[in-house]
């Protein structure tokens, strides 16, 4: 069963002269892990917003064609609704956190959704533990870094357990070791079912682990397939997206003459097929 | 110059965000401040236009205490772009916002204009003049917060995490203006975790870790340090990571690779001649 379709579905702000998305078709199965990428403005966010309902309700404008997450039509169901099954995490979390320590941050949501006190209490503490929140327990979320705020509102969308993930950039202001743990994290609740959109511009570090990619451009989808085969497109670097190194080395090889085995996405397996070209 | 000595700084008391920073920096330098969320290096920007004065040491901008020059004077010399565009951006359009800090350095109106027209080009904004800030995406935002500082051409430009949000083609133009204005002079210092866009536009790097300043160098020398890729919570870029990978099994292959030009000879080398030179 599909978990969340676009049919035909167009959107433009009120302010806006263009269309924000145009014509998107995409169907999104339980379980998939989708990388969405493209230029700035390309209509990513609003894609993500779509989702759970943010557009149309509270992001007014002209809407044609549908949404169906869950098989409820956006259009006649609630944002509250909407939010416990597709969970969002904005790009900027600073206007996402409301309350004045971390477990009360955490346990906002499913407060709201009148979940069992002991349910929350594991909840708070289990995401405290695998977000590595600990030593941010005490502290006010806007005396955060910017990374640290991105943690906090991660684990309160997590608390809420939604079918889908919805998230807009989730790692833009980490260090890249806090960003791999929110990524490894993201990979280990999608292989325990969790269903991944995730936004991102940095396809160094989520195209390995990622089932699908999908390329957005001024509003349309222009190309959606596995990651490797989107990222030998020269597509992507036409319209300014950067594909990892170790695919842009693998494509500069095959200009001069040499074609490794298959399309690399990581500096290791880069190497590794060198090693596999060496001994041929 | 700025120079920091000895500076710390901990927010209500509670929370020490600077243990005892040093750091100079000479007119015409390209820095880049790099470490781990929480290591104090937006603390330590804050301090170098006056946001943030020090609990204990000195901040001196061409060679005058901060203590005595207003945030007014000091944010003539130095531009800060934050983080994020959202607690910066307050007009209905993106030509108001870019106007208004020109206008209040008193530039004539034709060279505002000239200005505001080639940094919005520049950015790639050209097209968004009358549009509201709040009406444009995340990545186009931060663009806009960016045009209004680098437009008043400041001697000594800060930057907190300029990359965030941007495609490879922006960052491209951005790391273009950026270079453009160094030509003239201007002192460029940016915090950032891109480590990318760090070794190919930035010669010097400072190493940041929970306060503390822990390596300051030419960036290959300080981004080739494992100890500092840890501390700082960094990670080494896909290339030099294939360059280790591959010393392993050919000891022929350099260390401290870092660029793709690099790794790709190394590896035409590898498959084509057989031992690599």
């Amino acid at each position: 069963m599909t978990l969340v379709e676009f049919v035909d579905f167009s959107f433009k702000y009120l302010e806006a002269d263009s269309l924000a998305l145009k014509h998107i078709n995409l169907k999104i199965d339980p379980g998939e892990y989708i990388v969405v990428t493209g230029p700035s403005g390309c209509g990513k966010t609003t894609l993500c917003r779509a989702i759970n309902g943010l557009v149309p309700h509270f992001h007014r404008g002209y809407v044609g064609g549908h949404v169906y997450v869950d098989s409820k039509d956006t259009r006649n169901s609630e944002v509250a609704e909407l939010a416990t099954i597709a969970g969002l995490v904005f790009q900027d979390p600073s206007n996402q956190l409301v309350t004045l320590n971390v477990e009360k941050e955490i346990a906002f949501g499913p407060e709201n959704l009148a979940v069992e006190p002991k349910e929350i209490r594991f909840r708070v503490e289990d995401l405290i533990c695998r977000l590595k929140l600990e030593p941010l327990r005490d502290k006010h979320p806007h005396e955060m870094s910017g990374g640290e705020q991105q943690r906090v509102a991660m684990a309160a969308t997590l608390a809420l357990r939604p079918k889908i993930l919805v998230a807009d950039e989730p790692t833009s202001n980490l260090d890249p070791q806090s960003a791999q743990l929110i990524l490894d994290l993201i990979a280990d609740l999608n292989r325990q079912g969790m269903t991944v959109l995730l936004v991102e511009h940095r396809l160094d570090l989520v195209s390995n682990e990622a089932s699908r990619l999908i390329l957005m451009d001024k509003g349309s989808i222009v190309a959606d397939g596995a990651p490797r085969d989107v990222l030998v497109q020269d597509l992507c670097q036409e319209i300014g997206v950067g594909i990892p190194k170790a695919t842009q080395v693998y494509k500069q090889l095959k200009r001069r003459g040499v074609t490794l085995g298959r399309v690399p996405l990581t500096g290791k397996e880069l190497a590794a097929l060198v090693k596999e070209a060496r001994q041929a | 110059m700025i120079q920091l000595d000895d500076v710390y700084y901990s927010y209500e008391g509670l929370y020490t965000a600077l243990r005892g920073v040093s750091l100079e920096i000479e007119d015409g330098e390209r820095v880049a401040i790099m470490g781990s969320n929480g290591a104090g290096k937006t603390t330590l920007i804050k301090h170098m236009n006056g946001l943030l004065r020090p609990q204990r040491g000195h901040v001196f901008l061409d060679g005058r205490d901060t203590r005595n020059l207003s945030v007014a004077e000091m944010a003539r010399i130095v531009g800060l772009v934050f983080q994020s565009p959202d607690h910066q951006l307050f007009l209905d359009s993106v030509h108001k916002e870019v106007v208004f800090g020109l206008k209040n350095l008193g530039f004539t109106s034709e060279e505002i204009e000239d200005r505001c027209a080639s940094t919005l080009e520049h950015l790639g904004l050209t097209g968004f003049a009358e549009r509201s800030p709040f009406t444009l995406s995340g990545g186009e935002r931060k663009r806009v917060a960016l045009a209004c500082v680098l437009a008043t051409e400041p001697r000594v430009l800060a930057l907190d995490e300029p990359t965030i949000g941007q495609d490879a083609q922006q960052k491209d133009r951005l790391a273009q203006l950026l270079l453009d204005l160094n030509q003239k002079e201007r002192t460029v210092i940016v915090v950032t975790h891109d480590i990318e866009f760090v070794i190919e536009h930035f010669p010097r790097t400072v190493a940041m870790a929970d306060g503390r300043i822990v390596a300051d160098g030419s960036t290959s020398s300080v981004l080739s340090n494992d100890k500092v890729i840890e501390l700082c919570s960094l990670a080494h870029p896909q290339v030099t990571l294939a360059a280790k990978a591959l010393r392993q099994s050919f000891p022929e292959v350099p260390e401290r690779i870092t660029s793709m030009s690099q790794i790709e000879e190394v590896i035409m080398g590898l498959l084509e001649g057989g031992t690599y030179s």
